[in-house]
């Protein structure tokens, strides 16, 4: 049953210009189904320019507007402006941009566009690297990942830092509702695309997006994929509104991590320590969020004891 | 109409009021501050019903009045200098759009070292990014020409951003009185803006894109052609302003006592006032000597210069500015509009002004003479000839 809860509109067209098993061009499917028809959608320079295709055509059954790579929190804080100067009320109004353009170049423009409140949602596609460019590494590429700027040779073994958090420095801002979505999950996914559109504010949606050339695994596992992101704690899924955590996919017992790492050519120089070192940090970030989770929860109404009267 | 003693920064703000500007976004700095500063008083007081995105970085500020100019809003922004050069990208964006983003720019040198004054190295870095420049002479013509500005950037033959440069303190800061007309008139002057070629809501529809070479030249022969009508709207323009404010600039390149002129100094923005005041001296003691105004830089008024050419033999160019080419940058472009003209005059640059030096009377009186004189180096830095060093080009 839970399946009928995403709205069957497709606001995706076919004939898009992605490569197959394309993470990014899933998640945009579902966040316009979780948006609705009356989007304005700003794409900076990234995969997704291609995706939606050459002039004359476009891939979207929703206006698009291109930018360059760093700009898209200004865009949307123009569109917005400019919404409100016409009285377009109706508008969502979205940004949907890269880990690059977003956490690397772009994070001034979404720090600005946080800070400033704007009443819009940026949605930030990871697929851990510059990949339109052709697999560089970025700030959100996990450590120890291959990418054609970290090779594996001699004595580079992929990426030597950590991945960026994003969340974190997002979070930092205090916007009106964030969340991490992975499009494995399509129901949590679109369920968090409406809850962002139906707030007000500055909103914000990480969004867990293979790239099977970059990250070098079949392209028929994307779905498969993901799940093990989540399931092994790699991603986990949840949302923040007013301060307050809430995982939206409990997980009993982590999975472990190697089955994940294995399946992608791009950890596949990962010696069994190196395993076990990603399999720290990840189980670390996960008890991180368990303590965030019960740190921030909202306090229970005050039950009616002879000691709360007093 | 009322009149006022206002800056040419408060010109500035007062015209983009009355074009009832609907999104306005900018960063601060010296010495464009108090234009943007006067508008948030505008907005806060609910005098101006505009939103006014205050973002943290000039390229943000370009962003969001194209981003919208996309939508359909009426916008304006404002920088100088170093804002200005951190544009650079976006205001590609904005011409490649055919955003009609009216912004003022306060003309300030470019650093190292760090300078405020006047200076146009600011703007020509911008030359070739598709934007249309004027360079006004006094506050009245700031305010006249930001109105202007706007019926010629929404021009449906047009449809390209507009730049009002001002020279730093000499007009930014310096106060005198202006006519500033009616509401009404001006909404009789600028009615809202056209809302075609914007994004529609609800309908499937891309802005910006991508291409190959099947279609990238068409763009940009577009972008040619939008700026080849300038010429032919911008006395429309002009004309229409008159009819209701009774006040007219002459064009692209207005000219003052030029006719029998054996030589004529081309100048921009401020300087021209000082130069007029010395070709009324000189006449006065028989020198034939005339002055042109580069009124608009951009797109270059190609057939005026040629005009201009055709009757006079010597022609000197002030640049507010060096770029690094054997002349200034509004010499280079008259050398070369000139260059298949039967009759062709000779052509001297003279850089003058740089980074807020003054233009006084002696040195207009000195490009004169060194006019007048039979040879001379093809460029000569004016600003320390009057020191007794003189380097050529
Ligand atoms: C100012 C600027 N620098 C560099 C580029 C080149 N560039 C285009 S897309 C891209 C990679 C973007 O990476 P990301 O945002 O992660 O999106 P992805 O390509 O992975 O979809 C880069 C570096 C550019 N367009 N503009
Ligand atoms: S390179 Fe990766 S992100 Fe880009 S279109 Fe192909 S699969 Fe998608």
């Amino acid at each position: 049953m839970a399946r009928l809860t995403i709205p069957a509109q497709e606001l995706m067209y076919r004939g898009h210009a992605a490569c197959p098993g394309c993470g990014p061009a899933l998640a945009m499917r579902l966040l316009l189904k979780g948006f609705g028809p009356r989007t304005i959608v700003s794409i900076p320079a990234c995969c997704w320019t291609v995706i939606a295709t050459p002039y004359p055509t476009t891939a979207l059954a929703v206006p698009l507007l291109d930018t360059p790579i760093e700009s898209t929190g200004a865009s949307i804080s123009g569109l917005r402006a400019a919404a409100d100067a016409l009285g377009l009320d109706d508008l969502t109004i979205v940004g949907v941009a890269g880990d690059g353009g977003t956490a690397d170049i772009g994070l001034q423009s979404l720090s600005g566009m946080l800070e400033r409140r704007t009443n819009a949602i940026y949605v930030m596609y990871d697929n851990e690297g510059y990949m339109n460019t052709g697999v560089q590494r970025s700030g959100a590429t996990p450590k120890g990942a291959w990418t054609t700027t970290t090779p594996v040779q001699g004595r580079s073994r992929g990426k030597p830092e950590s991945k960026k958090a994003i969340m974190e420095i997002v979070l930092a801002h205090r916007p009106a509702y964030a969340a991490t979505l992975n499009p494995a999950f399509p129901e949590d996914f679109v369920r968090k695309a409406e809850k962002a559109r139906d707030h007000a504010g500055a909103r914000f949606l990480h969004v867990y997006a293979p790239c099977p050339p970059g990250w070098k695994f079949d392209s028929a596992e994307t779905v498969a994929l993901g799940r093990l992101a989540t399931d092994s704690g790699v991603f986990p899924l949840y949302e923040v509104e007013e301060g307050a955590y809430r995982i939206t996919r409990k997980l009993g017992e982590l999975k472990s991590v190697e089955p994940y790492l294995r399946a992608q050519g791009r950890f596949r120089h990962f010696t069994p320590a190196e395993v076990e070192e990603f399999a720290q940090d990840v189980r670390s970030g996960w008890e991180r969020l368990l303590r965030l989770e019960a740190e921030t929860a909202p306090l229970p109404p005050p039950a009616k004891t002879a000691a709360s009267t007093a | 109409m009322t009149r006022e003693v206002m800056s040419g920064n408060y010109a500035q703000s007062y015209a983009a009021k009355l074009a009832r500007v609907q999104v306005i976004s900018a960063y601060p700095i010296t010495p464009q501050t108090s234009i943007v500063e006067r508008l948030a008083e505008f907005v806060a007081s609910g005098e101006l019903p505009a939103q006014f995105v205050k973002v943290e970085s000039e390229h943000s500020a370009m962003q969001v009045v194209v981003s919208a100019s996309a939508l359909g809003a009426r916008t304006y922004t404002a920088t100088s200098s170093q804002g200005l050069l951190l544009m650079h990208e976006l205001l590609h964006w904005a011409a490649g759009m055919r955003s009609p983003v009216v912004m003022g720019v306060v003309n300030r040198a470019v650093a190292p070292p760090w300078n405020i004054g006047a200076d146009h190295t600011d703007t020509m870095a911008q030359r070739d990014t598709g934007w249309l420049q004027f360079s006004p002479e006094s506050n009245q013509e700031v305010l006249d020409t930001v109105l202007m500005a706007y019926r010629l950037a929404e021009d449906p033959r047009v449809r390209l951003p507009v730049m009002v440069n001002e020279d730093a303190f000499f007009l930014s800061h310096t106060v005198e009185p202006v006519d500033v007309p009616s509401q009404e008139v001006v909404d009789r002057y600028l009615p809202p803006r056209d809302a075609r070629a914007i994004l529609r809501p609800g309908v499937a529809s891309r802005l910006g894109s991508f291409t190959g070479p099947e279609h990238y030249v068409e763009f940009r022969h577009e972008l040619a052609r939008a700026t080849e009508n300038v010429p032919k709207v911008l006395p429309e323009v002009e004309e229409e302003y008159e009819r209701l404010t009774g006040r007219r600039y002459g064009g692209a390149l207005p000219l003052y006592r030029t006719e029998d002129a054996d030589a004529v100094l081309v100048t921009m923005g401020t300087a021209s006032t000082t130069a007029r005041s010395v070709v009324d001296t000189l006449r006065a003691q028989g020198q034939k000597v005339g002055l042109a105004r580069l009124r608009m830089f951009r797109p270059f008024p190609e057939e005026e210069v040629r005009q201009l050419a055709a009757h006079v033999d010597r022609i000197g160019v002030v640049d507010r500015s060096y770029v690094f080419g054997p002349v200034g940058p509004a010499a280079s472009e008259l050398r070369s509009a000139i260059y298949s003209t039967p009759h062709r005059p000779e052509v001297r640059g003279f850089y003058a002004g740089l980074g807020g030096r003054d233009v006084t009377p002696g040195h207009v009186r000195h490009m004169f003479e060194e006019l007048l004189r039979t040879t001379g180096p093809a460029a000569l830095w004016e600003d320390l000839a009057a020191m007794g060093v003189v380097s050529d080009g």
